[in-house]
């Protein structure tokens, strides 16, 4: 044996559990899991890396049925380990229904909704769509250390 | 007889003009499906799902090689 060089896999998984604060961090209400939305931006916004929080900039008007701010994820299933990659996946398609978009689209920023300044959590891209009169669904990747929506590996 | 809801309200699917897509890459598998009252776009759902995501990578630092 010898000894290797790591980040635990478990400190990976346990960051998505919020179990590990490296700095000042908050003061949580309840040991349960926070509540996350997804919202959905115009192909003309900014979105990436440097977002914080969450914001109407760039985000779909609240018209033709789409209420700023997006919708909630489902979160059945908590952060996992598949391998050593740590990964949480939504456990149902985000949808929006009888929908006409203000523009064309092409990114969700998922957030979490629990905390006080909506802290942003990842985007995710896909080709420009607009919709009219109609539904859209966002499916989720498999929940698999190659493939989940959010991973540290 | 399929009923659709478009701009104008509920419309008969047999009174337009049906046309749909497919995008498949690397990062997505997208359906769309549109219907035309002639030239007037009245409807278009899409339905996309993401293959893959963007990876977070940890790196633990290795002490001796440019520490201080």
């Amino acid at each position: 044996m010898a000894n290797t060089q790591a980040l635990t896999s478990a400190w990976k998984r346990d960051v998505m559990l919020g179990l590990h604060a490296h700095g000042a961090s908050v003061i949580r209400a309840a040991t349960t899991k926070d509540d996350f939305k997804g919202a959905l931006y115009l192909v003309t916004a900014s979105r990436g890396a440097g977002d914080t929080v969450y914001n109407t900039t760039g985000e779909l008007a609240g018209t033709g049925n789409y209420t700023q701010g997006g919708t909630a994820v489902t979160n059945g299933t908590d952060p996992a380990l598949d391998g050593t990659t740590a990964i949480w996946t939504p456990t149902a398609s985000l949808s929006w229904a009888a929908l006409t978009s203000s523009g064309a689209f092409d990114a969700v920023l998922i957030y979490n909704d629990t905390s006080a300044s909506k802290l942003a959590v990842s985007v995710h891209t896909f080709g420009s769509q607009s919709i009219v009169a109609g539904t859209f669904t966002l499916t989720m990747p498999a929940h698999a250390a190659a493939t989940a929506l959010v991973r540290i590996a | 007889m399929a009923v659709i809801q478009t701009t104008r309200g509920e419309m008969d699917e047999c009174d337009l003009v049906k046309r749909e897509g497919v995008l498949d890459d690397d990062n997505e598998h997208t359906t769309w499906v549109e219907y035309y009252l002639g030239e007037e776009l009245v409807h278009r759902s899409a339905h996309v799902t993401l293959k893959t995501s963007p990876v977070a990578t940890a790196i633990a630092a290795a002490f001796g090689l440019g520490s201080q």
